[in-house]
């Protein structure tokens, strides 16, 4: 085929023949390697493919795959993006040879990843492929080497469209589809991606993609961590000269970036036909890349409404490098029983709120608002400035927001970022949405910038509402969606922010208090962010049914209602206020840091409502008792009138909890346990942790494996222990039987719905990973992460994070009993236990905050001290740190990073500098 | 069995010989000096020679074999001499004599590149990569010894890891020595995790590993107490025992392994009558980790430590309470 039009180098055009990989490239192996040669076209030639297969492997080992994967990777890597997978699916294939599984072998997959013509060790024909050849031609391998279904589609970049062009041409084999960070379609309303527009400037193409390795290096150089020097060096083998790298330059310029380019109206094709496909999908994205953005997850996620979605947080492009997706891969083939599914057979399992019946509601969020919407009595206050806002008023503008939300573009199932301090102006936007089924984001200002951007990023709203200060970070940060701003700015400033309109202006259009249809009982309502502190910010999916379910169980176990004075300290329980019908405040403090609230603040808040239930955060509730001494008279007696207090978030310690007692001295202590995924699942006074205490304090020595004790299941909650195994593994059915160490399960109609496009982390933390018993088909169970035990009155306890666990040559320890055993100790004032070196063989470290506080960062115990610790808790602890601070979460000032504590304390006792960790 | 041991005079190989002979076995003891154990045959001879060690291995059923030049300073052909001909020559006396196993007493600075050892088990020796002299010819004698294992003469080798007690000169000599004269410094504040064998633990091993050598011939095992400390606890520990002060100062670990090859290299030259007080292996030792996973020891010996930590530093107290200097 002729050269002469071509944008490339003379270079691109030399031909040469397909060959094999050469030895020893990292993760290679030489086995699966194989070339295959096929009619190129209607050319009359033929045409050398090079592939990796483990079919011949699968033969060998005598088990007959349920089907094929069939990976086509992008530009500019090769079959060598797709190692991991064939290895992984050739291990299971060796275990299930092992042990023997019948004739076709469940759990079992041929590989076959590609080499495209033109790229990889795959011949060099001299011919510049478009799209639709480039789908012609895999069609013709796949024809070539007669592969017959079930097959799943495996793409990654450009190869993503490629496959996605096979499995549109292929329904009748096609059983599922896979795809990494790649895209179908551009969104009209976007530039494509800047690095591609400069690279396809006249003049740029040929030399960054052909005569140097530019564009090859800087797709390398998107690998978050870096690619070791030899992966690198993989990549770069069939690349190594100008005469192999005409591929390159061919695949960037095929991207048709108008409607004139010759590739568009395949793209256009197939880019509709992916709406028809009907079979499984798994999107695995890695949300740091520069070309495939999330925009173009969303593309896809619209285009395939039922694809199971996993963001790989901290991942990018290269994301089957950066994180372990063959694993994933393999679980999603088994989780949707692929092997079972064959061809054209539709997806016959709909996710469960789509099964769920279409209802509205009996008593919605909003409902006490429709019931008190002629009422002059106060529902909310603010502090500062101070405002009280009547059931009147609040009901009046929920509905005048509501009506205008709508007119201004927002619809059902949208999503809304609020990102608004507590306050009327939220939680009358909150209830507005709510009301016309928007999903509201809440991810709470703690997470600090970083982890609020992803968070804010990952949800993808589509409209974005906030005071100045919110609105000016996401100007910043280029957050998506409509911005719509709290009070109503000056004209360029609005411009400059991008600000549509004002909430002003919102409760304007919508005057006339007009409103839809109210959502469905099953659609989601929020998504609300965990706080950051055990990993990335995840977030949590709530449908209107089971925010419902938080509102009910809080109401009964705390007897909050109609008339109830609430001062909310802590964020998801200020914005149920109104729902519950209580009359409530949000004190003055800075919400960023909860631990500047002071006893002054609480006070004139609960005598701004006339007070009867206090909820505190734990770091908030340390400044309240240590700043009582600020208290007078007034602030006094209106503590005096609070009847219940609770404190949430993160264990309090009972003395903590009795001072904050001494402070409110006719209110009823109290300490709920439960997570964001699920805001109330046990709770204890502070009467009940006493009682616990002497109940442990009477046990035989080594009965009890200490412990938080978090108290008994909340109302409907259930409570079961998954046993830990030898290795620290939850392992097993869950089961009530007292005394036994495992990680927390539960169940409760308050539990959330899902994880936000975390598909994999949903299979880990559903039900469907927890043995069920007969009789609990069809129950919602919640994996918290969290280990504990229950006690023979029925009561839990916690005693850490299951990654937390150490697990020593001696046996399995858990942090919680040994770091309270420590903390017993005169002059400590906190402790953490972390265990380092490797899993099975580990060695206890206890590191300590003393009081005073040491003036080191960190320093060793002395021996006597060292001792001590061995001595309180019974166990060999290797050494014994102590530091000036132990780090931990902003949002609770409580929770320690075990793991990352592990980490410091293995580099200082291997010699590292004494450093703060 | 008619077990002969090699350098009994010294403070393991003693130790080691009486737990044989204590476990009922007819022990013959095999070095330079009179071993100074009760109940035992004394053959008196050199490593280097072929011919006494011919007469040492005739009639025996198995050898634990401890001598060697242990140092962290010297003459590089003296160490090859003794640790690794010395060796080679035991082998072929053993092979001739029919003597069919052999308990080779190593160390686990055979397999030590100077980095950090966190929780591992024993690795392969490592001649290239041994610190010093002395881990460098061990690790060339330890290849050999495991490379004869056969059905016929089964090898298997031990590593234990610093080990101390009452009346050792090598380690706890020195360092109490150093810590009255003010010499013994601390590495980077001395939090390195050091893992360490109390004597009558690494001779139990030893014993252990005779008693096991036919199942688990052709294996290396590292012995340790299992209970790793911070080398500044650990020789604060020493120390207290031994009543002297525990060391107070401290150097960058950088700065001392500079030091320490520096000392190496002139002390070669000026051979004086002490060794160096600081080499570089030495200040790798103190500066960085070295514990190691003791379940595969523990399981397949079928041992398992009988002094603890605290008890050996009691023990050691007794000891220095009851000879007073």
């Amino acid at each position: 085929m002729s050269h002469g039009s071509s944008r490339l180098p003379r270079s691109a055009g030399r031909t040469a023949p397909a060959s094999l990989p050469p030895a020893g490239l990292p993760g290679m192996d030489a086995r699966f390697s194989r070339l295959v040669t096929v009619a190129d076209g209607d050319s009359g030639r033929s045409a050398t493919w090079h592939l990796l297969d483990n079919g011949p492997v699968l033969d060998e080992l005598g088990v007959t795959p349920v089907g094929t994967l069939l990976c086509v990777h992008g530009n500019p890597t090769w079959s060598y993006l797709w190692r991991g997978l064939v290895a992984a699916a050739t291990d299971a294939a060796t275990t299930a040879a092992e042990t023997g599984s019948g004739l076709v072998s469940s759990g079992v997959w041929r590989v076959v990843a590609v080499d495209q013509l033109e790229m990889g060790f795959s011949e060099r024909t001299g011919t510049e492929r478009g799209l639709e050849r480039r789908v012609a031609d895999l069609s013709a391998l796949t024809d070539a080497l007669e592969l017959t279904g079930p097959v799943v589609t495996v793409g990654h970049d450009w190869g993503g469209v490629v496959s996605m062009g096979w499995a549109v041409d292929h329904s009748e084999l096609l059983a599922g589809v896979v795809l990494l960070n790649t895209a179908i379609h551009q969104p009209e309303d976007r530039a494509i991606p800047w690095p591609l527009r400069l690279t396809l400037q006249r003049g740029m193409l040929g030399r960054a993609t052909v005569a140097t390795p530019a564009f090859l290096e800087t797709t390398l150089a998107l690998a978050h961590p870096a690619l070791a020097a030899d992966v690198k060096n993989g990549y770069r083998a069939p690349y190594r000269s100008a005469d192999r790298r005409g591929g390159i330059g061919a695949f960037v310029a095929d991207i048709p970036v108008d409607e004139q380019h010759r590739s568009w109206n395949e793209l256009e094709r197939i880019a509709a036909g992916v709406r028809e496909l009907g079979v499984p999908s798994l999107m695995l994205w890695g949300p740091r890349d520069p070309i495939f953005s999330d925009t173009y997850l969303d593309d896809l996620a619209e285009r395939m409404p039922q694809a199971d979605i996993h963001r790989f947080e901290g991942a990018g492009h290269m994301i089957a490098e950066d994180v372990e997706y063959a694993p994933v891969v393999l679980g999603w083939l088994e989780a949707r029983s692929l092997s079972l599914s064959k061809g054209t057979d539709s997806v016959d399992e709909l996710p469960v709120d789509k099964l769920r019946e279409q209802k509205a509601s009996k008593r919605p969020l909003w409902s006490v608002l429709d019931e008190l919407r002629g009422s002059t009595d106060i529902a909310l206050v603010d502090m500062k400035p101070y405002r009280a806002v009547s059931w009147r008023l609040l009901s009046r503008r929920v509905r005048q927001l509501a009506a205008g939300l709508v007119r201004a573009g927002v619809k059902p199932g949208d999503r809304v970022s609020l990102l608004i301090p507590p306050s009327a102006d939220l939680t009358a936007v909150l209830y507005a949405c709510l009301r016309i089924g928007a999903v509201v984001v809440v991810a709470d200002a703690g997470l600090g910038l970083p982890g609020l951007t992803r968070a804010v990023r990952g949800a993808r709203p589509d409209h974005v509402i906030g005071a100045l200060p919110g609105l000016t970070v996401a100007r910043a940060f280029s957050w998506p969606g409509q911005k719509i701003s709290t009070a109503t700015l000056p004209l360029p400033t609005a411009l400059a922010l991008g600000v549509r309109h004002s909430l002003g202006e919102i409760a304007r259009l919508g005057a006339d208090e007009s409103l839809p249809e109210p959502p469905a009982a099953s659609a989601v309502a929020a998504v609300l962010f965990t706080s950051g502190s055990t990993g990335p910010a995840k977030g949590v999916v709530y449908t209107h049914a089971q925010l419902e379910a938080v509102r009910d169980a809080l109401s009964s176990q705390y007897d909050i209602g109609v008339g109830t004075g609430l001062v909310a300290g802590f964020a998801p329980f200020a914005l149920l206020g109104p729902a519950l019908g209580a009359r409530s405040v949000t004190p003055d403090m800075n919400v960023t840091s909860p631990r500047t609230l002071t006893a002054k603040a609480t006070a004139e808040a609960a005598a701004a409502v006339d007070a009867s239930v206090v909820f505190l955060s734990p770091a908030a509730l340390a400044n309240v008792v240590a700043t009582s001494d600020a208290l007078g008279l007034a602030d006094t007696a209106a503590l005096a009138g609070v009847k219940t207090f609770l404190s949430a978030g993160a264990p309090v310690p009972e003395s903590l909890l009795a001072a904050a007692g001494r402070l409110m001295p006719n209110a009823t202590p109290h300490t709920p346990y439960g997570m964001t995924e699920g805001l109330l699942m046990t709770d204890i006074t502070l009467e009940g942790i006493r009682a616990a205490a002497d109940d442990a304090a009477a046990l035989p020595d080594g009965e009890h494996a200490g412990g938080v004790c978090v108290g008994a299941p909340a109302g409907s909650v259930r409570v079961r222990i998954a046993a830990l195994d030898e290795n620290g593994m939850p392992g097993g059915e869950p089961s009530e039987q007292p005394g036994v160490t495992g990680e927390i399960v539960l169940s409760a109609p308050h539990l959330k719905q899902s994880y936000d496009r975390l598909w994999a982390t949903n299979r880990v933390a559903d039900a469907d990973s927890v043995p069920a018993s007969a009789g609990d088909q069809g129950e919602r169970w919640h994996r918290t992460g969290d280990v504990g035990h229950l006690d023979s009155a029925g009561r839990l306890w916690v005693e850490g994070r299951l990654p937390h666990v150490i697990v020593t040559a001696a046996g399995v320890i858990t942090p919680v009993g040994p770091e309270q055993k420590i903390e017993s100790l005169l002059g400590v004032n906190r402790a953490a236990l972390a265990g380092i070196g490797p899993r099975g063989t580990q060695q206890l470290v206890a590191v300590l905050e003393t009081e005073p506080a040491a003036s080191r960062p960190a320093a060793l115990g002395d021996s006597e001290l060292a001792a001590a610790v061995r001595h309180a808790t019974g166990l060999d602890i290797a050494a014994v740190l102590v530091v000036a601070a132990l780090p931990t979460d902003i949002r609770h000032n409580s929770k320690i990073d075990r793991s990352a504590l592990s980490r410091w304390a293995e580099g200082v006792l291997s010699g590292a500098k004494l450093s703060a960790p | 069995m008619r077990v002969l041991v090699t350098g009994a005079s010294g403070f393991l190989g003693g130790a080691v010989a009486r737990e044989i002979a204590v476990a009922g076995h007819e022990v013959r003891t095999f070095q330079r000096r009179p071993s100074g154990v009760d109940g035992v045959d004394d053959v008196l001879g050199s490593l280097t020679s072929t011919a006494d060690v011919a007469r040492a291995v005739e009639g025996m059923d198995a050898v634990v074999h401890l001598a060697a030049k242990v140092s962290l300073a010297g003459d590089p052909a003296e160490f090859e001499a003794v640790n690794v001909e010395g060796t080679r020559a035991l082998l072929a006396s053993m092979r001739d004599a029919g003597v069919g196993r052999l308990v080779f007493v190593s160390s686990p600075s055979v397999a030590h590149a100077g980095a950090s050892i966190v929780g591992d088990d024993a690795q392969p020796a490592d001649p290239r990569h041994a610190r010093g002299e002395y881990a460098r010819t061990k690790a060339l004698a330890e290849l050999l010894a495991l490379g004869s294992d056969s059905g016929s003469l089964r090898v298997v080798a031990v590593r234990p890891h610093l080990v101390w007690g009452p009346g050792d000169t090598q380690l706890v000599e020195r360092i109490v020595e150093r810590a009255r004269a003010g010499r013994l410094p601390l590495l980077d504040r001395g939090a390195a995790l050091i893992d360490s064998t109390y004597i009558d633990n690494a001779a139990s091993a030893i014993a252990a590993a005779l008693e096991r050598v036919d199942e688990v011939h052709g294996n290396a095992y590292v012995i340790t107490n299992g209970e790793p400390r911070p080398v500044a606890e650990l020789l604060g520990g020493i120390c207290a025992a031994a009543g002297v002060a525990a060391p107070a100062w401290s150097v960058p670990a950088g700065v001392a392994r500079a030091a320490g090859s520096l000392i190496e290299v002139v002390w070669r030259v000026k051979p004086g009558a002490d060794e160096p007080p600081m080499t570089r292996f030495l200040a790798e030792q103190l500066s960085t980790a070295h514990w190691f996973d003791q379940r595969r020891t523990r399981s397949e010996l079928q041992w398992r430590p009988a002094v603890s930590l605290d008890e050996g530093l009691r023990r050691l107290a007794g000891h220095y309470s009851a000879t007073p200097r």
